[in-house]
């Protein structure tokens, strides 16, 4: 019975091999490389795809493993990047203003570049001071920290307040929607501090760095894949554990985990906050690579397509979420991005960039009802699992216990 | 002495007809003619007040036709007459006195007067006191407004002396209550002012505190030692105490030249790049001017030099405030005055206080309306059948979409409205339908999928409409008897749209409660809702219950979605704007409870407008902090306002 | 005897019902007590009562020898404490394996940090294994629990309970839906649990009852009707008023 954790869970090793190879065949054939088979744009996006994995591996954790419907975790997400981004943003804006002072016949004084950069970012908005929250945006090593600091204390917090009176099922998905809302909107207001809804921009150039983009970006990819294997190994080792049985046994039926003697409350707000903080880490590595982060991203439609990613792999395991929000997303890019070749019906053109949507919405739902196993079911189908036949009942009474079809035997 | 002649000939002349002809004006206007002729704002004064003031009854025509710049003047011998365009660059004049036409002049025989705008706005002030007597009710009214704009210490009399005769009883009013507000202002009396101070102290009218407040508006002044007699103090300032800071003061006093100015970081930084040599300024290297410290020992050594003006120490800047005394003068000297102008100011603060906070409530009142509206199809579907539909606020935005395709086909707007209602109604209905039979049904057990799934159907729908409709705004016009606003007083009014929200939201209010309490679907849902098993023995059909009830409330968020695009935009996100609102009021409230969603509505929006309120310039801010305070709102009562207890609202 | 548990002139009220109307119980240390009554007598309200599922209104409710109040503490704190709860519905954690659940009630440290940390030793694996012998289910470890009959889970339910080692078992219907074979083995085992703990039994079955052979306390409308063995109390009137009716 005592085997190692990597023999009790041999998809860890499949997996980790997978995005290995997958690293190392897009980095032999990126420009960076120089074999230039794939675009440094598309690069980006294999990076971006997989930080977008790693708040999906977050999303299953609270929601298939835990049955928390949270959405909210794209403000996490969000958070992240706007913490990293303010130090990004003040490094590269301090490094123009320090090259642009240089050529007055009187060398600047600090107070004097910090006012310049001040009026560098903040003109925008029609303010010139930096306000509180960038206080320590001159330090790569507090923003970092602060990268999983301030997601991680915001769901601290909230989690506390929504897990201790209670809430659950889809009050508490309501509840976390309020909060991405609230949160959106206030970032929205110009005198929130962070540039109201102009955002962060420029955070593909890093400060001090000469290279190219072609191997900018591959080091974002290289830095999200490790985080991707180091958030799923993470995520595994939880998951296969006693905590991992608790936490299941909080998603079919946490009054009777109480009753063990487990505090419910506490499992799930470390849960809720290991979360946060691994989507507020995919956040910091996703924008870099965008470039540009504004409160339209952290708006609560975003979490809700995190959840409809996690739906489509299958929740529930781990791989179902990576595969879920890779291929959904990737998707998306092809559809939306004017790739796809429109279809003529002769009376009416189906142009994708417009019906790609209305696709997404539908199959969704065709997913939820036909298919909740989503494409993991496919790996069943391949492995022989089968479902339990338990007359239609779910396997427990709460809201986000395992329906019997996703369940496996 | 051709020119003394014709002088005296003029004058000769006038006399001759002032006696030939008793009242003339001309010979007034001679009098003055240089000065009009002249025609410079800084001397016209006297010759409007004469002509004005002359008593003769031919003024008013002189100064109307001088304003509408038809007043000319014969060059041969400088008398004015009133000209009308004839043929060929000629004109016909006209006497002023006679009436009568004197003949026909080519036009560079004649001046014409072109008085100019200020000059025209002087003529118009003298003309007020005919205009205030004139037969025509219009033109009184226009003097009024005319007066009302710009008022002025001159036209007091006029106005006082027009109050009597005048016949109609309304402008009557308007008349007394404008004398009083001139008579605040202008004047010459002290007691009269108070008292018509006193008067006016209860008035909510913005008139009334534009004539107060110039009265108590103060300016800042410095004495050097001690205050000086005879000007209305308002109060001494001490520099360093309550909202004058220390800078504040010294400030003033390098504004009106009373200290010299302080060397700024900027200046002294351009002093500094002046004065480089050899890479040094005052004896300190360039390359170490990088700290303040450094700078500001270059800087005393250039000033020390003479180079540049020396520092102005703190000391110094002490000293200087010391030996100033700091006041601020009410522009009006009569402290009498601007003390009853204080209080009835105060007085009047309050009032209006008190009916800001009723209009507030109005507000309030009308955006909870709204929120019950949008959100009251859902406390059927939410509420009565714990079905968590994302897309009701698609459906919200059907119906608005339904109303605006209805006014396309029907341009009379309040019948397009009446189609529209029934019409969304039946679109939503059957979508809700649909949308039940198709998806909802499997999936009553699971509100986390139908979550879900409702909202791939939400996003599916909006880029739907935005298919169709595309994506800029759509307007949805209200008929005209909506237009406007009932106004209670200069502060408190609402606009007839709200008010028809309103009345739509006790009108669904009274809809639902009829529906859940008094008919057969009301007790079946509630059986199905309640107990679905026994329901169904008991020969009710669930299928057939649920799907009528979330086509119900489906069908009412349509009406809901006319209703609301008649005030606000009708986009393809209109929806989405609402659905976050929506949720929170049902849950705030209570689910179950159509109560609780009115209870619930209410607060968020006494809520919302209370938070703006506090922070007027910012309604995100608003909504963010409403959104916080829900949450822990929840805390508290996570239930909501009216919960179910017992051990049925438990499991 | 000392007594281990004592709930004293507690009422409850949902929505104006008095779902439990001044009951005070005591149970002692090692002893099995069933607990009868109607439909709606209380016998539920109480024991949600007892595991602070339910706040009462008003009454004391005194655990263990120090004398502790258990109306402040949360649910997982008393069952920390010692109190344990069978459910009437069989539940267990349907989609973990019978090991799983057996894990996961082993009497360890609940914090989530060591559980976290905590890696299945060779004696905690015994333990369970000696468990599942005693509940007959040594041969469906590997199994998920969901699989397993009705009657199985209400042993396993039973089995979690006993790695739980609290001093206090309270057990809803046990005999519901079982077997004649099953019911002699669940009689078997509350048996020898009330060897070395207090166990409560609420029942309807009369047989069942019977056979546990134990002191009976008869709860109606929400408070003790009669106490005594079960002889003594079916031959109380009152008692055979309110089960037969009048």
């Amino acid at each position: 019975m005592q085997r190692s954790f990597i023999a009790k869970n041999p998809s860890v090793l499949i997996f980790l091999a997978c995005l290995a190879l997958f690293t190392l065949m897009v980095t032999i054939f990126s420009e960076g490389f120089g074999v230039g088979m794939i675009s440094t744009s598309f690069v980006k996006t294999l990076g971006k795809t997989l930080c977008l994995c790693l708040i999906a591996v977050a999303m299953d954790l609270i929601w298939g493993f835990t049955g928390i419907l949270s959405l909210g975790h794209f403000a996490f997400f969000g958070l992240g990047g706007y913490m990293i981004g303010m130090w990004l943003m003040y490094e590269r804006t301090r490094l123009i203003v320090v090259e642009s002072l240089s050529q007055t016949e009187i060398p600047p004084t600090r107070s004097e570049i910090v006012d310049a950069i001040g009026n560098q970012i903040f003109g925008v908005v029609g303010a010139n001071e930096f306000p509180l929250i960038w206080a320590f945006a001159d330090s790569l090593f507090l923003q970092l920290v602060l990268v999983v600091l301030v997601p991680g204390l915001l769901a601290l917090v909230f989690g506390w307040l929504a897990f201790r009176s209670r809430v659950t099922g889809v009050y508490l998905s309501i509840l976390t929607q309020a909060m991405t809302l609230a949160l959106a909107l206030y970032l929205f207001q110009n005198d929130s501090g962070l540039r109201g809804n102009n955002g962060l921009s420029g955070l593909q150039n890093l400060p001090g760095v000469d290279a190219s983009q072609d191997v900018v970006s591959l080091w974002f990819l290289w830095a999200s894949a490790v985080a991707l294997g180091l958030g799923y190994l993470l995520a595994a080792w939880v998951v296969s554990g006693k905590f991992g049985s608790v936490i299941r046994g909080i998603r079919d039926n946490e009054a009777r985990v109480r009753f063990l003697g487990y505090s419910v409350e506490t499992y799930k707000l470390m849960i809720f906050t290991l979360t946060a903080c691994i989507a507020a880490i995919a956040g910091a590595l996703y924008y870099p690579q965008a470039g540009i982060i504004n409160p339209a991203e952290i708006a609560p439609i975003a979490s809700i397509y995190l959840a409809v990613w996690v739906a489509i792999g299958g929740r529930g395991r781990l791989y179902g979420a990576v595969i879920g929000a890779a291929f959904v997303s990737l998707l998306s890019t092809w559809f939306t991005g004017g790739q796809a070749p429109n279809i003529p019906l002769g009376f009416y053109t189906i142009k994708w960039v417009d019906w790609w949507l209305v696709l997404l919405g539908l199959s969704f739902v065709a997913v939820t009802l036909f298919a909740p196993k989503g494409m993991g079911g496919l790996v069943d189908y391949w492995t022989q699992r089968r479902s339990p036949n338990r007359h239609g009942a779910n396997l427990g009474p709460n809201d986000g216990a395992m329906r019997e079809q996703e369940a496996s035997k | 002495m051709l020119r003394l002649f014709l002088a005296g000939l003029a004058i000769l002349l006038s006399c001759v007809m002032a006696t030939a002809q008793e009242g003339a004006i001309q010979p007034l206007l001679q009098e003055h003619q240089a000065v009009i002729a002249k025609s410079s704002r800084k001397t016209i004064g006297p010759a409007i007040d004469a002509i004005a003031n002359s008593g003769l009854p031919q003024a008013q025509v002189v100064l109307e036709t001088w304003a509408a710049k038809s007043m000319w003047m014969r060059k041969s011998d400088g008398l004015l007459f009133a000209g009308e365009k004839a043929e060929d660059k000629s004109y016909h004049l006209t006497d002023f006195d006679t009436g009568e036409v004197v003949g026909t002049f080519p036009k560079k025989e004649l001046k014409q007067l072109k008085p100019n705008s200020g000059i025209r706005a002087m003529i118009g002030t003298a003309l007020v006191q005919f205009q205030l007597l004139d037969s025509d009710r219009a033109k009184r009214q226009d003097a009024l407004t005319s007066i009302q704009r710009d008022p002025e210490a001159a036209l007091l009399a006029p106005l006082r002396a027009s109050i009597k005769p005048e016949p109609d009883a309304d402008l009557k009013a308007q008349k007394r209550r404008l004398e009083r507000l001139l008579t605040i202002g202008y004047d010459e009396d002290t007691a009269a002012r108070i008292a018509a101070i006193g008067e006016m102290s209860g008035d909510l009218g913005v008139d009334v505190r534009a004539t107060l407040n110039p009265l108590v508006a103060t300016t800042r002044n410095i004495a050097p030692g001690t205050v000086p007699n005879g000007v209305n103090i308002a109060v001494i300032l001490v520099p360093g105490e309550d909202s004058f800071s220390d800078a504040e003061a010294y400030d003033l006093l390098v504004a009106k030249g009373f200290a010299p100015a302080r060397v700024t970081a900027d200046e002294m930084r351009h002093r500094l790049a002046e004065n480089i040599e050899g890479g040094k300024v005052g004896g300190v290297p360039v390359v170490q001017l990088d700290e303040e410290e450094a700078r500001a020992r270059a800087y005393a050594a250039l000033a020390e030099a003479g180079k540049v003006p020396s520092f102005v120490t703190s000391a110094e800047i002490h000293s200087a405030l010391t030996s100033y005394v700091f006041y601020e003068t009410y522009a009006e000297p009569s402290a009498k005055v601007t003390t009853a102008a204080q209080s009835a100011l105060d007085k009047i603060a309050l009032k209006v206080g008190v009916n800001q906070t009723l209009d507030l409530t109005l507000d309030a009142l009308s955006l909870a309306s709204i929120y019950f509206l949008a959100a009251i199809g859902l406390a059927i579907t939410f509420g009565v059948m714990g079905v968590i539909n994302m897309a009701h606020g698609e459906f919200i935005m059907m119906g608005a979409y339904t109303g605006y395709v209805v006014q396309q086909f029907i341009p009379d707007h309040t019948v397009s409205i009446i189609v529209a209602i029934p019409l969304a109604f039946a679109v939503t209905f059957a979508a809700g339908v649909a949308m039940e039979r198709l998806v909802i049904r499997w999936l009553y057990a699971r509100p986390l999928e139908t979550l879900l799934a409702t909202f791939g159907i939400s996003i599916a729908l909006q880029q739907l409409a935005k298919n169709i409709f595309g994506t800029q705004a759509r307007p949805l016009t209200a008929p005209g008897w909506l237009d406007g606003a009932w106004m209670m007083n200069d502060v408190v009014s609402i606009s007839y749209i709200r008010i028809a929200i309103f009345i739509l939201a006790l009108i669904f209010l009274g809809v639902f409660l009829f529906i859940m309490k008094r008919t057969r679907l009301g007790l079946e849902t509630r059986a199905v809702t309640q107990n679905p098993r026994m329901a169904a023995s008991m020969g009710i059909n669930p299928g057939r219950v649920n799907m009528l009830t979330f086509g119900l409330g489906s069908g009412i968020a349509g009406i809901a979605g006319v209703a609301i695009g008649l005030f606000a935009k009708v986009t393809s996100e209109l929806g989405n704007d609402y659905i976050v609102q929506s949720f929170m009021t049902v849950v705030v409230g209570g689910v179950g409870n159509i109560w609780g969603t009115l209870a619930g509505a209410a607060m968020i929006g006494f809520l919302q407008k209370g938070i703006e309120w506090l922070n007027p310039s910012n309604t995100l801010a608003a909504q963010t902090y409403m959104i916080v305070f829900i949450i822990i709102f929840i805390q508290f009562r996570p239930r909501g306002i009216i919960a179910l207890k017992g051990r049925a609202a438990g499991d | 005897m000392s007594t281990l548990l004592e709930v004293s002139g507690v009422s409850v009220t949902f929505d104006g019902f008095r779902a439990i109307n001044n009951l005070s119980f005591q149970i002692g240390e090692a002893e099995l007590r069933a607990v009868i009554g109607p439909n709606g007598a209380g016998k539920t309200t109480f024991m949600d009562i007892v595991t602070g599922k339910t706040r009462p209104d008003e009454g004391r409710v005194i655990w263990g020898e120090k004398s502790v109040s258990l109306l402040k503490m949360s649910e997982a704190k008393i069952a920390q404490a010692g109190i344990g709860r069978k459910f009437q519905k069989p539940t267990v954690f349907e989609d973990q394996t019978v090991q799983e659940n057996l894990l996961m009630a082993l009497k360890k440290p609940r914090g989530w940090l060591p559980v976290l940390s905590y890696r299945a030793k060779p004696e905690d694996l015994d333990k369970v294994a000696e468990l599942a012998t005693e509940i007959g289910l040594v041969d469906e470890l590997t199994r998920k629990s969901g699989e397993l009959s009705h009657g199985q889970k209400q042993w396993l339910e039973i089995g979690m309970l006993l790695a739980q080692e609290p001093r206090l078992l309270l057990v809803d219907e046990p005999a519901a839906g079982m077997t004649p074979q099953e019911r002699e083995h669940t009689t078997d085992l509350l048996l020898e649990a009330a060897k070395t703990r207090a166990v409560v039994v609420v029942e309807h079955d009369m047989e069942f009852v019977r056979r546990l052979n134990c002191k009976v306390t008869v709860l109606h409308e929400g408070s003790v009707l009669a106490e005594g063995s079960l002889d003594h109390v079916t031959s109380n009137q009152e008692v055979i008023d309110v089960y037969l009716g009048r």
